[in-house]
């Protein structure tokens, strides 16, 4: 099992190098750079601040230092925010996108296997279609219309929550951005747990429990355990993707999360905060996809033996 | 079937729409900026008074009587100058009022009674806050995020199916590396990498649509591989193979066409995706780019506009989640018609 751990973790590392050389090189080899500002700087003074940042050697110098710097746990300065480094900017930032994030996850996982088993096991009948259709259209809502409208109801119209802002992360603040975040993958997971619990509620092990006279709860209990291998499986880069961040989210509600600053970086050109936060994202993705395996294999024995 | 019925009505009116409306998507009317959606007839008794006053402003006269008899206006301009017939043009070029006639000329010209027809807009939906038209301009937003919606899905789709037919077909180690290249994409941060390149490289309708191909060919490829491999093993691929028949010719007579459900299915559900990350860099500013218009774009005026005019987030909405949740129905018909085990 540990060796599992370790050779997946250690697959990790050329992706992480991938990801480090291809966002490298894809900002490098655009036109543009930090330091353009609309009253272009002296010559000699761009000369100098070139040479600080270690930016007038040749690219390949440059990303070797990179490499060498982040092999010493160094992210780098950043370009845009004075006096700060990245990975200063990232301490900030990632507790902030992971409360978010966190708590999107668990009300998402909470509502959607529950809508999604009551639907299986009232197949067909009208709450199996409400929350069909209810499904459907959270997958269908974008983030960017969903979060305008909350403003609207919650903050303009109702006066219940405040329109934007973090504050410390007060519970006031954190419902409707959560709430937006959360939303779509409801859907997800609902119609995810309906179709698998549904067939695993349809196998010959279940209807032998049934007929031996096993009370409905825990038939559904022992399906339930099969069946939530692909809710699982998808909970992995859900997580991923919930954790790090939605720019969309933090943009609207002003919330100074890891999205956010990536944004602000790519369009100051601020390369290393955006390589900063593309690591940590990938990182992100890379181990929760890693613990979603794991938790598959705790649920399906069969799964143990693969790679 | 009335996700189908919403399609093309959605369809139908973006393509035809622009052109039966009076309003064209890119005429401005400072006057008539953020109006609501309503019936009424523009320039209505709100917005008469002012739309006068700015232009008698620059004929340099005062607005001294208006009487307003349903289409057509008595118009009183007073000056302590003499005021010069000429200005009146600034009166159709409002786009509001036609060619006036001067009825009399009183006090030495510094007096001019005009007759002005007033003409009658109608906006359904409202306007945005440069006074343009939110029907004109959702509809034509329509066709551009349909049609990179259709282009960006047929690209994928054309990745998706030829990568994942080749590996499952061939099978083994070309297989193994070809689907592992596939997890490997799967881990990276790809949504960051397309607003990268888009921030970078300067954004376009070409390398948005290239960058979203690029993103959701994965999921196909997928797909493909998983019926080509049970496919591969059936009697006639095999008789195909023993007549001769090469590689290629084999997949694409054979093969695909056997498969073309489920792609059809994941094709149709792949749509409102494409759709859905279209308006998503549209909205960051990063995708469809002025002139041209898309819904996420109008939904990113509509959200900034949020707290004065909200019908302008409420339009191209309404359009873009209709679209949305009619595609997602219509793949999971697709899906359940295609499934011989669902009920």
């Amino acid at each position: 099992m540990i060796g599992l751990v370790l050779r997946r973790l250690a697959q990790g590392v050329p992706t992480l190098l991938a990801v480090v050389a291809v966002s490298f090189f894809m900002m490098r080899l655009a036109p543009g750079g930090p330091f353009d500002l609309e009253r272009p700087l002296s010559p000699a003074a761009m000369e100098n601040l070139r040479r600080v940042y270690g930016l007038n050697q040749p690219l390949i110098v440059q990303f070797g230092g990179y490499l060498g710097a982040l092999a010493r746990g160094d992210l780098g300065p950043s370009f845009s925010f004075q006096d700060m480094t990245v990975a200063g900017l990232i301490r900030q930032g990632l507790p902030v996108s992971a409360t978010l994030g966190g708590l999107a996850l668990l009300l998402a996982t909470v509502l959607g296997v529950g809508l999604g088993t009551l639907a299986a096991l009232r197949r067909g009948g009208p709450a199996d279609r409400v929350i069909g259709l209810g499904a459907a259209l959270s997958l269908s809502l974008p983030s960017f219309v969903v979060a305008p409208l909350f403003q609207i109801a919650f903050g303009l119209t109702l006066r219940w929550l405040p329109l934007s802002g973090w504050d410390g992360g007060s519970p006031g603040h954190l419902i409707l951005p959560v709430a937006t975040l959360a939303l779509p993958q409801v859907g997800a997971l609902a119609r995810l747990t309906r179709a698998s619990l549904g067939e695993a509620l349809r196998t010959q092990p279940v209807r032998t429990m049934r007929s031996f006279g096993l009370p409905p709860f825990r038939v559904t209990r022992h399906a339930l355990r099969g069946a939530l291998l692909p809710v699982v499986a998808y909970l992995g880069p859900l997580a991923a993707a919930l954790l790090t961040g939605s720019v969309v989210v933090e943009t609207i509600f002003g919330l100074p999360g890891i999205g956010r600053y990536f944004v602000e970086g790519a369009l100051n050109r601020d390369y290393t905060l955006v390589m900063g936060v593309v690591l940590v994202v990938a990182a992100f993705v890379i181990v929760l996809n890693l613990a979603a395996d794991l938790a598959c294999a705790w649920l399906d024995p069969r799964l143990r033996v693969a790679p | 079937m009335a996700a189908l019925a919403v399609l093309g009505l959605v369809a139908l009116a973006c393509l035809v729409g622009p052109l039966l409306i009076a309003q064209e998507p890119d005429r401005f009317f400072p006057d008539l900026r953020q109006l609501p959606a309503g019936l009424t007839a523009q320039p209505d008794a709100d917005h008469l008074g002012p739309a006068l006053e700015r232009i008698a402003f620059r004929i340099r006269a005062r607005v001294a009587q208006t009487d307003r008899t349903g289409d057509s206006l008595r118009l009183v301009l007073a000056s302590d100058r003499p005021i010069e017939p000429r200005g009146l043009v600034y009166l159709p070029r409002s786009d509001l009022f036609g060619p006036a006639t001067v009825v009399a000329t009183e006090e030495g010209g510094r007096r001019l009674v005009l007759d002005v027809p007033v003409r009658r807009l109608r906006f359904p939906l409202g306007t945005d806050i440069h006074g343009r038209d939110l029907l004109a301009r959702s509809l034509v937003a329509g066709r551009i995020s349909l049609a990179v919606g259709l282009t960006a899905t047929f690209v994928a789709l054309v990745i998706g199916v030829a990568y994942g037919a080749t590996a499952g077909f061939l099978g083994g180690a070309i297989d193994a590396a070809m689907m592992r290249v596939v997890d490997a994409l799967y881990a990276l941060p790809f949504v960051f990498f397309v607003i990268l390149l888009l921030v970078f490289f300067r954004a376009s309708l070409g390398l948005m649509l290239l960058a979203i191909a690029a993103v959701e060919w994965l999921d196909m490829a997928r797909i493909v591989r998983a019926q080509t491999l049970s496919l591969r093993e059936r009697d006639f691929v095999r008789a195909a193979r023993a007549l001769g028949l090469t590689t290629p010719a084999i997949l694409a007579r054979h093969i695909v066409p056997n498969a073309l459900g489920p792609i059809a299915v994941a094709a149709t559900l792949l749509v409102p995706q494409v759709i859905l990350l279209e308006s998503f860099l549209s909205f960051l500013g990063l995708g469809v780019q002025e002139p041209q218009t898309s819904w996420g774009v109008l939904i990113a005026e509509g959200a900034r506009a949020i707290e004065t005019a909200p019908h302008m987030l409420a339009a191209p909405a309404v359009f873009l989640v209709a679209t949305l949740v009619a595609l997602n129905l219509f793949g999971d018909a697709m899906a359940d018609a295609l499934d011989p085990r669902s009920d």
